[in-house]
């Protein structure tokens, strides 16, 4: 089923997530991360940072810090199952460190098929920004979904 | 931790080479990242899709590919980072993450260094292709 234009300028619902140190730990284990200024606060200040700063890739969990995520692809007609990421980007204005308050305010801004519509793919922004206001990331993502019913 | 590599094109980072990603990884991945899509944790989710098994969060690897970066420069130094997605990982596969400097400039009157990015797995399949724009 094809994803309707309209949706482009859609606003996604805005999260809010105070990054503590416990789930940057987390998501350091997780990445087997080995640099300490990631886990241990007298690394991170050794370094000249006041507290464990937010690794680059991290900034995407803000907007998924809700009940359902993916709410938002299903209300679009898109099967999950047959999402793939294909494209991510992070454009970085300030450090964000643990003790942050974030803001991500997503929005869909393109959708395209390809392949005679076998593809198609959603295009979403998504600013990151501090509760004063002051940018930290923008970010970028492309989701590409399979239609494997289309015949090529 | 921070390497004293110099900052020359042609200058590869120091590579990142992965033990096979477990479904432990992934299940601790899909926790702390906040995508708990099943795809990547429930065989029974992909094999309802018509896949033999899970595999891997490409934001797992975009994370590796992190990695390299922040272990040569601090984190704020980052400009830009970003990837594609070409190809899936699979679970128990071995990535290998890759960094090269191919331009510096000055943009500002800050020095900046791009940096070409790879993943690879051992069979040779480029996962990610990417790039990163950080200041020196």
């Amino acid at each position: 089923m094809a994803v309707d234009q309209s949706v482009i300028g859609t606003e996604l619902s805005p999260t809010r997530l105070v990054v503590d140190a416990g789930r940057l730990r987390f998501f350091a284990k997780s990445i087997g991360e080995t640099n300490p200024i990631f886990t241990d606060l007298d690394a991170a200040k050794a370094a000249g940072h006041s507290a464990l700063p937010v690794p680059p890739t991290f900034l995407l969990a803000i907007e998924l810090d809700r009940p359902d995520p993916f709410d938002w692809v299903s209300d679009l007609g898109i099967d999950l199952r047959h999402v793939l990421h294909g494209e991510q980007r992070f454009a970085y204005q300030s450090q964000a460190y643990a003790g942050d308050e974030l803001i991500a305010r997503p929005k869909i801004v393109d959708v395209y098929a390809k392949k005679g519509g076998a593809l198609e793919f959603v295009v979403k922004d998504t600013s990151v920004v501090r509760p004063d206001g002051e940018r930290v990331a923008d970010l970028k993502s492309v989701l590409v979904v399979r239609h494997p019913e289309v015949q090529q | 931790m921070t390497s004293d590599i110099r900052a020359e094109v042609g200058t590869e980072l120091a590579p990142l080479k992965l033990a096979g990603i477990s479904r432990t990884t992934l299940a601790l991945f899909a926790g702390a990242s906040g995508d708990h899509n099943p795809i990547h944790i429930d065989i029974d989710v992909a094999q309802s899709a018509g896949l033999a098994d899970v595999f891997a969060h490409g934001m797992l690897s975009m994370a590796y590919l992190g990695r390299i970066l922040t272990n040569w420069v601090s984190p704020e130094s980052i400009r830009e980072y970003g990837v594609r997605f070409a190809a899936v990982t699979p679970v128990n596969s071995e990535p290998t993450a890759r960094g090269r400097i191919v331009a510096l400039d000055t943009v500002d009157g800050e020095a900046r260094a791009t940096l070409s990015l790879s993943v690879t797995l051992a069979d040779g399949t480029v996962t990610l292709s990417g790039d990163a724009v950080v200041a020196l």
